[in-house]
């Protein structure tokens, strides 16, 4: 067989990733349909760049849902006499499975396409959470500086500038180690950081009901009973059902790129409730005697959701780029990890003669954090019309 | 202006302390520590040795004298073994242990001596920082004007066309990391897939000599991650400004547009982008870290990744200092600028 | 080029219509607008937010943006049609023949120039003039402006000059040029009373030194009396009668204006027998409006199939000069009849104390500067303050920005606690009381309602929600079903529809969300309600609804309501008591015949002359006050306003400078802070007379 022509690879790429396809048209179709019903996501199709944006971003999160069919092949398999073939090649006859390599073969004779795709499912999965949990993290600490102001505030900025004035680089080498993993200081980490959620919600719904004891108690319940369940898993991995349980590489990994992060959002969070906080009606939820937890939850915070959104995409876009530069340094994931960071670091050694291995995870991660980051654009226009 | 540099300086100070204090402690851990007895001393030490190793060093004692002894405040350790000889922390080579000083920490201006390199860090470090400063140097050099230049065009005319294609352009480099911009660079430009073969794929020459081939690569890489940033918040700013009140009145006086730009809307649009400039040096030693390692240029980046990846104490010790010095200068200076270039902040 | 005739106007818009276009739709703004300036004349442009009168100022200077474009008819400045000329050719007229002045005087300023550099730009772009020679300008200027120290104002920056200092600044930009026409748009709405006084008066003189025409852009009836020549009342884009101010005042013909002026509080309007009549229904959007008579559907005149059949133009009155009004029927309706009366209120009985203050004190500590620290400084924010209000009765508070009144608001509703002093409710002392150690009782017991209409509702909370949340805070209602019709109660209380439970706030209009205000406040049954000038950001047509729902509301709950305001009309108007407040002092407090007739606390007498009324039978004695208030963190000593008052002289020795003035007792429980004798307090005439009708 022929190596096969850069038309029919594209072609055969298209065809392999028909679940996109359909997923993207479906959510495109629906959100256009209810376009006038939902909000600042509705909006956003009003905007050109921004459901570019959207449509990069669904791309990849779609693409991260349906690896496991969009593969062609198993992203750690070697298959001999394939290393470093360009796109295109075709598999030898005696091999089983798809044909070619669609986008060519890596120095362990791997299918790069496959690790691409592979690699979508990690960053997907890692990314938005860890900067959920960076957020959870800095509303929780950033609100209460900004409203209480005086020594706290000194004390919570101090902290978060330590941690700023930290170089990144410097922070992963020192806390993504496997050295450190054996300390366990992730674990206490974790078991510090996961607790904010829980904090969260709870002080969240005690404050909207404190006058009604029926709907509190619900509400708290179902929040303790499932948060400490996954926060004894995910952090302590002690879930006494046995359900859930996270790598430590990975648990360290996420802790981490959370703790770089959270120190970013305190200060935004800070910044908009100091605004936000001289609004009459913050004073008048003062006035009707609401608790400083309520006023800050639910007077202030829904009202700086819009750059927080903006942010929230942004910072995604933000925590890609970061676990690129830990797979980069060869840091946290395994060294097999067909993640976009550790596969461009693998291809960078033979970049000169083999670029393929190396440009293909690129291209995808720029083309993310590039969707993210339109996504981002668009959102803002779009708030700060009528 | 004085009482708050004191107070400035002062908060940094403890910073730098608290920094220190807590790299201290993870490259103190227990393993980290076990670590660096194997790579130093052999792989295949048994757990006895490897404990004796580090106490024969110094190491195996609390963490806060250690730091105490870091710091040069408290007199250094010293050891004799069975045999009489003497080691000790200011015991180095040419040093008899008769003459050493008792203390010899920073305060006393004596970084530590690196195990990697095994060298003095004052050393390593002053040579290093000078490489990485001839890069920032070139760097900035092409970033901030090319930066501020795209930002005002951009924003003096919201939503025009051009302002759309610099926007795109200035979100493309922001989206794009120094690995991915580098590795695609060093593909299009250096290797012999593309041939175009414009530049060199390493800068380890342009150490000794920079050249236009040698140098131009990582010197692009790191300003276009910046530069799409600080495009962007000039952009705003100039946007921002264009839409105030004041404009208006410049224009309803009959100023002319590019009078308007020039001589009303460009101060105001510049404050932000300063402080921008200012707190975007730290990041970009993150860019530089990962520059220097690409395209191997031995400067500090590169040197703190040796230093972190053999748990060299002293030499980490030393970067760090180096780096939280930088990022609080720079907010230092940011924050003094900011007052500078505005009037409205200026103490009447 | 038409030859210019130095005897035609200087400005004629002829049928102006100007539209702004968005992706979806194209908004009218101003349609078939036709005015004429002649030379030296001030022509005054008045509505409500929203009607257009900016955007004409605009069209007249061609600077509508991107999105705004002129549709129809002409603008001849000197016989040249300014929508047909060229950038440059636009250039060259603006700044030079026609300047403008607007709004915040701190906006259009450039806060990093020097206040010279921006002034002698001006006659070095438009005349060539040398860099000295302007500065001699701007001297000159600025010295016409009237402010002191002209070269030590050229070096300063912006913002080291005070609000009222600023606005003369541009006014001095404006005149850099002599320019033959000056528009000027809600010149003094962000400045405090006094200072706008000073700033009209300043305005006034100068069209008259000049020989500027002017066109002036307010929705202040009594202002645009007190500057302009003629007049023009907008209403909805379109210009609906104009004519001299005379004309327009006394025989009005178009009944919007009309109903404009019957729901101002003029001197003579009583809360009680004569009440304030508020336009009926709201604003149209600017593409919802009716078909025929944009004014139809609020109007009390109106016939259907004839107001509605078609576009109606402008028609002149018969007998006056040059008045014209845009209404079909002005010839058969009776403008004389007498407005029908509204049935007389009992006026509300007074009960009993409810709240008594006694020399409360808050001081504040600030920093002063907020980045570099410095030396802390005290803020006098409320010195002995002292005053008694019962039930049922409205006791105004009032005073311009910065005299302590908001601070006393804080204190009272907790959210500071006081320095010294006690506040007594029912006899209970609160003063110390910061609002979370108070109990869901007093808490509920004392509500305010907020100034800023955009901001007192959460943006993000239906309406039915936040009302909601006041119940279920004040333990109204046990269930969530009690609490639901509680709230729907509200609503019908407040004069909204129940659908609006619902609406998110942004749904609203500024009148209707301030209604959800005072509902919220009177949630959990509110015996001291404090209104933050409930209506200063409100149009003049919804205010009188409002205040009315307020005073209709107490009325029924003999709730005791402070009153917070800067405008002395509308506090004439409703408030049973007056207390006046300067620099955190009480200088005067009376009932509100006492405060509002001689003899006057200096301050008061002011303060009464500031105040524009919209009435051509008044006649006002002119008081103007130079200078600003000075900072409460650094008040004269003394007494707080020996550094404004025209009476200084007559006290003798330098009593005011030294000495604090003792509250004095001048009869049926009026009281005034200040050292003048009783001869001479007997000899102050009233500010204000009334022409015999």
């Amino acid at each position: 067989m022929e190596t096969l022509s850069w038309g029919a690879i594209v072609a055969r790429l298209l065809s392999q990733l028909l679940p996109v396809w359909i997923g993207m048209a479906a959510v495109f179709a629906l959100s256009f349909g209810f376009k006038r019903r939902l909000g600042l996501y509705g909006q956003l199709f009003d905007s050109t760049i921004g459901m570019i944006g959207f449509a990069i971003v669904l791309f990849w999160a779609l693409t991260g849902i349906f690896a496991d069919t969009i593969i062609t092949f198993d992203p750690l398999q070697q298959i001999s006499g394939m290393k470093n073939k360009v796109p295109g090649t075709p598999l030898p006859e005696a091999v089983a499975g798809y044909r070619y390599y669609l986008l060519g073969g890596d120095n362990l004779a791997r299918d790069v396409f496959s690790r691409m795709v592979s690699g979508a499912t990690i960053v997907m999965q890692i990314a938005p959470l860890a900067t959920l949990f960076a957020f959870m993290v800095g509303i929780t600490l950033g609100l209460p500086a900004a409203y209480y102001g005086g020594r706290l505030d000194t004390f919570l900025s101090f902290l978060a500038n330590l941690i700023l004035a930290f170089p990144v680089i410097l922070l992963f080498y020192l806390l993504v180690t496997p050295e450190i993993v054996q300390t366990g200081l992730p674990t206490y980490m974790a078991g510090v950081l996961f607790l904010f959620p829980i904090i969260f919600l709870v002080v969240l719904w005690n404050s909207r009901y404190f006058t009604q004891r029926g709907k509190r108690a619900a509400y708290l319940a179902v929040t303790l009973v499932l948060g400490l369940w996954l926060y004894l898993g995910v952090a302590w991995n002690a879930d006494p059902l046995g359900l859930i349980s996270v790598p430590p590489n990975i648990l360290i990994v996420f802790v981490s790129v959370v703790f770089v992060n959270s120190p970013t959002v305190f200060r935004i969070v800070r910044g908009l409730a100091l605004d936000i906080k001289t609004r009459d009606y913050v004073a008048a939820a003062q006035t009707r005697g609401e608790g400083p937890w309520y006023t800050m939850l639910w007077e202030i915070l829904p009202n700086a959701r819009g750059p927080l959104i903006v942010d929230f995409c942004l910072r995604i876009g933000y925590t890609t780029i970061l676990l690129g530069t830990l797979g980069f340094f060869g840091l946290g994931l395994a060294p097999e990890s067909p993640d976009w960071g550790t596969t461009i670091n693998d291809g960078r050694k033979l970049l000169s003669i083999y670029p393929h291995p190396a440009i293909a995870p690129a291209l995808a991660l720029m083309s993310l954090v590039l969707g993210l980051n339109l996504l981002a654009d668009g959102l803002r226009e779009e708030s700060l019309r009528d | 202006m004085v009482p708050f540099l004191i107070r400035r300086v002062g908060l940094m100070l403890l910073t730098a302390l608290c920094l220190t204090f807590i790299v201290f402690w993870l490259t103190n851990l227990p393993p980290n520590l076990e670590k660096l007895a194997k790579t130093q001393g052999t792989v295949r030490m048994t757990d006895a040795q490897t404990a004796s190793w580090l106490e024969t060093r110094g190491y195996a004692r609390p963490l806060p004298v250690k730091y105490a002894e870091w710091l040069g405040l408290i007199p250094a350790w010293t050891y004799e073994d069975s045999y009489g000889n003497a080691a000790g922390r200011c015991i180095g080579d040419g040093i008899a242990p008769e003459d050493a000083p008792r203390r010899c920490g920073v305060l006393q201006g004596d970084w530590g001596q690196s195990s990697v390199f095994r060298e003095p860090v004052s050393e390593i470090i002053g040579k290093r920082l000078w490489l990485t400063g001839k890069l920032m140097f070139w760097v900035l050099l092409v970033m901030v004007p090319s930066a501020l230049l795209i930002g005002v065009l951009a924003g003096m005319r919201e939503g025009s066309r051009l302002d759309r294609t610099l926007s795109t352009f200035s979100i493309a480099t922001t989206a794009t990391p120094e690995y991915v911009s580098g590795v695609i660079l060093i593909a299009v430009f250096a290797s012999s897939a593309v041939g175009l073969k414009w530049f060199n794929g390493t800068a380890t020459g342009a150490m000794e000599d920079a050249t236009f081939a040698n140098f131009t690569l990582p010197v692009a890489t790191i300003a276009l991650f910046g530069m799409g940033y600080v495009a962007r918040m000039t952009r705003a700013a100039m946007a921002e400004v264009m839409t105030a009140q004041y404009i208006r009145t410049a224009r309803l006086k009959g100023l002319s547009f590019g009078a308007i730009v020039w001589k009303h809307a460009l101060r105001n649009a510049l404050i932000a982008p300063f402080t921008v400039i200012m707190l975007q040096i730290p990041w970009l030693l993150n860019g530089v870290v990962i520059v220097e390692t690409l395209f191997n240029y031995k400067g500090f980046g590169w040197t703190l990744v040796q230093a972190a990846s053999n748990n060299d104490v002293s030499l980490l010790l030393g970067c760090s200092v180096v780096a939280v010095v930088v990022v609080l200068l720079t907010q230092l200076i940011s924050d003094v600028g900011y007052v500078l270039l505005n009037p409205r902040i200026r103490i009447a | 080029m038409i030859d210019r005739n130095d005897d035609g106007p200087i400005l004629e818009i002829e049928n102006l219509s100007i539209s702004f276009f968005t992706r979806r739709r194209e908004i009218p703004a101003v349609m078939d607008f036709s005015a004429v300036i002649r030379p030296g004349e001030a022509l005054g442009l008045v509505g409500e937010s929203g009607c257009g009168k900016s955007t004409v100022a605009l069209g007249i200077m061609q600077d509508l943006g991107v999105n705004g474009r002129v549709t129809g008819g002409a603008i001849r400045f000197k016989g040249r049609d300014l929508t047909a000329m060229d950038e440059a050719g636009l250039r060259r007229i603006r700044g030079s023949e026609i300047a403008m002045i607007y709004q915040e005087p701190m906006a259009s300023l450039n806060p990093a120039m020097t206040v010279g550099r921006q002034l002698m730009e001006v006659p070095m772009i438009h005349e060539g003039i040398s860099r000295r020679a302007a500065r001699a300008r701007a001297l000159d200027v600025i010295g016409d402006v009237r402010l002191p120290d002209p070269g030590r104002i050229l070096d300063a920056y912006p913002h080291q000059l005070s609000g009222g200092q600023q606005q003369r600044i541009v006014i001095a930009m404006a005149l850099m040029s002599k320019p033959a026409l000056l528009i000027l748009d809600e010149p003094t709405t962000a400045l405090d009373v006094t200072v706008e006084a000073a700033v009209v008066d300043l305005v006034r003189g100068l069209g008259e030194k000049y020989g500027t025409s002017m066109l002036f852009i307010s929705h202040n009836l009594g202002l645009v009396m007190e500057v302009c020549d003629r007049l023009c009342v907008m209403y909805s884009g379109e210009a609906v009668e104009r004519g001299s101010i005379g004309d327009v005042f006394d025989e009005m013909r178009h009944p919007y204006t009309q109903a404009l002026f019957r729901s101002i509080p003029l001197p003579g309007a009583d809360k009680n027998t004569r009440p304030l009549k508020a336009i009926p229904g709201n604003f149209p959007l600017p593409h919802e409006r009716p078909p025929g008579c944009n004014f139809g559907p609020r109007c009390d005149y109106f016939r259907p199939r004839r107001c509605d059949a078609g576009d109606i133009p402008m028609m002149t009155v018969p007998g006056n000069d040059r008045h014209g009004s845009r209404c079909l029927r002005f010839g058969e309706i009776d403008w004389n009849a007498p407005l029908p009366r509204a049935e007389t209120q009992a006026s509300a009985e007074i009960g009993a104390p409810v709240l008594q203050v006694e020399a409360l004190k808050k001081y504040y500590e600030v920093a002063a500067n907020a980045l570099f620290g410095g030396h802390r400084r005290v803020v006098k924010a409320n010195e002995t303050l002292s005053f008694t209000a019962h039930e049922g009765e409205t006791l105004a508070i009032v005073g311009e920005s910065g005299c302590g009144k908001s601070t006393f608001a804080k204190v009272l509703m907790g959210l500071e606690t006081a320095t010294g002093g006690s506040i007594l409710l029912d006899g209970a002392a609160i003063e110390r009381l910061p609002i979370e150690k108070r109990g869901t009782d007093l808490v509920s017991s004392v509500q305010m309602v907020f100034q800023n209409p955009f901001d007192t509702l959460n943006p993000s909370m239906s309406i039915g929600r936040q009302i909601s949340r006041a119940l279920e805070v004040f333990r109204v209602g046990k269930t969530e079903a009690g609490r639901r019709a509680r709230m729907l109660e509200l609503l019908d209380l407040v004069k909204l529809p129940r659908e609006f439970a619902t609406r998110m706030p942004r749904q609203l209009s500024g009148g209707q969300k301030q209604r959800v205000g005072i509902a919220r406040a009177f949630a959990g049954g509110a015996r001291i309600v404090v209104a933050d000038e409930p209506v200063s950001a409100l149009d003049v047509s919804v205010q009188a609804a409002v205040t009315d729902l307020l005073m209709e509301i107490q009325r029924q709950n003999r709730t005791t309501l402070l009153f917070i305001s800067h405008d002395l009309s509308i506090v004439r108007y409703l408030s049973d008591r007056v207390l006046v407040m300067y620099l955190g002092h009480v200088v005067e407090i009376g009932t509100t015949d006492q405060v509002f007739a001689p003899p006057y606390h200096p301050y008061t007498e002011a303060l009464l002359s500031a105040v524009p009324i919209a009435d051509t039978n008044v006649t006002k004695r002119h008081i103007v006050l130079e200078g600003d208030v000075p900072s409460a963190m650094n008040p004269p000593p003394g007494c707080p306003f020996q550094t404004r008052c025209r009476w200084k002289p007559q006290v003798p020795g330098d009593l005011c400078e030294t000495e604090l003035p003792p509250m004095r007792e001048l009869g049926g429980g009026h009281q005034v802070k200040c050292h003048l004798a009783e001869d001479m307090l007997a000899q102050m005439e009233p500010v204000i007379t009334l022409a015999a009708e």
